[in-house]
């Protein structure tokens, strides 16, 4: 018999459930499903829910229900819960790789002993799937990165990474929605702003999105970036239509 | 009406504007942020007529000094500090007291100084702060410079734009101490308790840590035994909440508070549970601590228990009796004037 799914105790304000070993599509199609099935059904006490890789946090008010209660809620859900399947958005991003947003090109591309073109073209030539966010608001962990790029992170992160840095490490690509410290290589970067507390919708990506990169020239980067600063750029242009 | 203020003269070693947190967007990322001493925010909202959620000044070790810049600007400090009035009308400046509120005129100069017993104190304002909300919370995330005001602690120079209500009224006071409890810091062992040893887990368990300087309302890493992993540190990252004790390769235990991020790639060892976060929130570097374990729904019927004790503070609140201080000036001043003072010495008879 599977150990999965398997409950976790945080307390008493939440429990996860895990639904396998890994990062894997599948276990989290599954923790998706519980994340949207919480989200519609809405029991008394939920407080909200955070999916990661392989589980699904169940925050509650420990005031208005139980871990009794919510849980038995929960398994309830889990019996027939079927794998959540292309829910979420598909998005074309712009990334300029020129050198001067691409510190790390050369060294990836040595280290994986492939050229810089080549690397943009496995990195744009790849559809991502947003597993999680975390670490700051808006970060999104992207995985399916072609194998030829898995590198560890950098042994010395670096404490200033650019707003828009878009980066690899092992599995993972991501974009970095502020200036903030990072440890992963950075190919190139984004005119876009993933975080923008002024926009309707603040945060750009949600787990369950996929991503695919389109190369753009420093001239387009910069025509682009005019247009996000100044409030005019059509991010709704964007999405990829199913 | 005019616009009303309050203005920062003097900011303090860390004032924000924090409400009971932003909920509903971690799956996005976004920390919940808000009061590290929920208790004392929702009681010192009560005192002033405020909804509990209602963003306030939460003051870090060492408060502002602040300067009505309109007259009926009610507020009441939640927390214990020193307080000094200073009159507009260029009377005696005189001392105040927390947990009662107090009616301040345009000009008037409220020094608030160290934060005594716990490290964070709250200043509420009758009808709160007219700052916009972000993402439905007035709770300030400094990290990333969002929501509250500007996004940042306070600064000298800052006017902090209020809500316009009547105050009307009689002042008000919190009657009873409030109790965050007093013994070992309770916590439910896991969601990661199978990742640390038998000794591991013991160690947690008996020794006594103390909090180092690296505590701030991100976390608070602690000094003290360190705690035997079965196999490394790491895990694949999830979600977190406020009370998890994350044990990162070195072994210290770090408790995650308030502005945590929403989701951590270390082990936890444990949770604290929520009826003694208020009490963790108000620790400071140096403070001492030690946990013990208890299951669940132990935890849950103490955050009952303790949710009873802010019900039965809330409504114990009372009109406040005369401010004896204010008295005793007044009638200082009477007696000048009606010279029914020994004159020369300014002493009572």
């Amino acid at each position: 018999m599977s150990a999965y799914p398997q409950i976790r105790s945080f307390g008493d304000t939440g429990f996860s459930v895990e639904f396998g070993e890994g990062i894997d599509r599948g276990i989290n199609a599954m923790v998706m499903a519980l994340h949207a099935a919480l989200t519609d059904t809405r029991p008394a006490g939920l407080v909200e829910t955070i999916p990661s890789f392989r589980a699904l946090l169940v925050q509650y008010d420990p005031l208005a229900t139980s871990r009794a209660d919510l849980e038995s809620h929960v398994r309830g859900l889990l019996d027939g819960l079927k794998p959540q399947q292309h829910a979420g958005r598909l998005w074309r991003l712009p990334v300029c790789y020129a050198e001067e947003f691409a510190p790390d090109l050369a060294e990836v591309a040595e280290r994986c002993k492939v050229t810089p073109q080549k690397v943009i073209e496995i990195h744009t030539g790849g559809r991502y799937f947003v597993y999680m966010l975390g670490f700051m608001p808006g970060l999104a962990y992207m995985g399916g990165l072609d194998a030829v790029l898995h590198l560890p992170r950098r042994s010395s992160p670096r404490t200033k990474v650019p707003q828009g840095s878009v980066a690899i490490a092992e599995s993972m690509t991501t974009i970095y929605p502020w200036e903030s410290p990072g440890g992963w290589h950075l190919l190139g970067r984004t005119p876009l702003k993933l975080f923008d507390a002024a926009r309707e919708e603040p945060i750009l990506l949600g787990a369950g999105d996929e991503v695919t990169y389109v190369a753009v020239s420093a001239d387009d980067y910069a025509a682009m970036l005019h247009q996000v600063e100044d409030g005019s750029f059509d991010y709704a242009a964007l999405r990829v239509k199913a | 009406m005019s616009a009303r203020f309050l203005d920062v003269v003097a900011p303090g070693l860390m004032t924000s504007v924090q409400d009971l947190g932003r909920l509903g967007a971690q799956a996005l990322g976004m920390p919940v942020a808000g009061a590290t001493d929920a208790i004392a925010l929702r009681l010192a909202n009560a005192v002033v007529g405020n909804p509990e959620n209602t963003g306030a000044l939460e003051i870090g070790y060492l408060g502002p000094t602040l300067v009505a810049a309109a007259d009926g600007v009610r507020v009441v400090l939640g927390g214990k500090a020193k307080l000094t009035l200073q009159p507009a009308d260029g009377s005696e400046a005189r001392p105040a007291k927390p947990w009662r509120s107090l009616l301040l005129k345009r000009g008037d100069k409220l020094t608030i100084g160290a934060v005594d017993e716990g490290g964070v104190a709250y200043l509420a304002v009758a009808g709160g702060f007219a700052i916009p909300a972000f993402m439905s919370s007035l709770s300030t995330y400094m990290r990333s410079g969002l929501g509250g005001f500007e996004g940042r602690a306070l600064k000298a120079g800052d006017s902090l734009p209020l809500n316009t209500i009547a105050a009307e009224g009689d002042e008000r006071e919190l009657a009873d101490e409030i109790d965050y409890g007093s013994g070992p810091i309770r916590v439910v062992l896991g969601p990661q308790e199978d990742r640390f040893t038998q000794k591991g887990i013991e160690t947690f368990l008996s020794a006594t840590y103390s909090i180092t300087k690296e505590a701030d309302r991100m976390g608070i890493r602690l000094e003290g035994e360190t705690v035997e992993h079965t196999r490394g540190a790491d895990i694949a990252s999830e979600g977190v909440v406020t009370g998890s004790i994350q044990v990162p390769g070195n072994g210290k235990p770090i408790i995650l508070m308030a502005d945590r991020q929403t989701t951590g790639g270390y082990t936890k060892i444990a949770t604290v549970i929520s009826a003694d976060l208020a009490r963790v929130g108000r620790m400071k570097p140096g403070d001492t601590l030690s946990f013990t374990a208890v299951e669940v729904a132990a935890a849950e019927a103490a955050r009952r228990e303790q949710e009873k004790m802010v019900r039965r503070l809330i409504e114990g609140i009372r009109t406040a009796p005369p401010d004896v201080t204010l008295d005793l000036n007044a009638l200082y001043t009477q007696n000048l004037i009606s010279g029914a003072v020994d004159a020369p010495s300014g002493h009572w008879r």
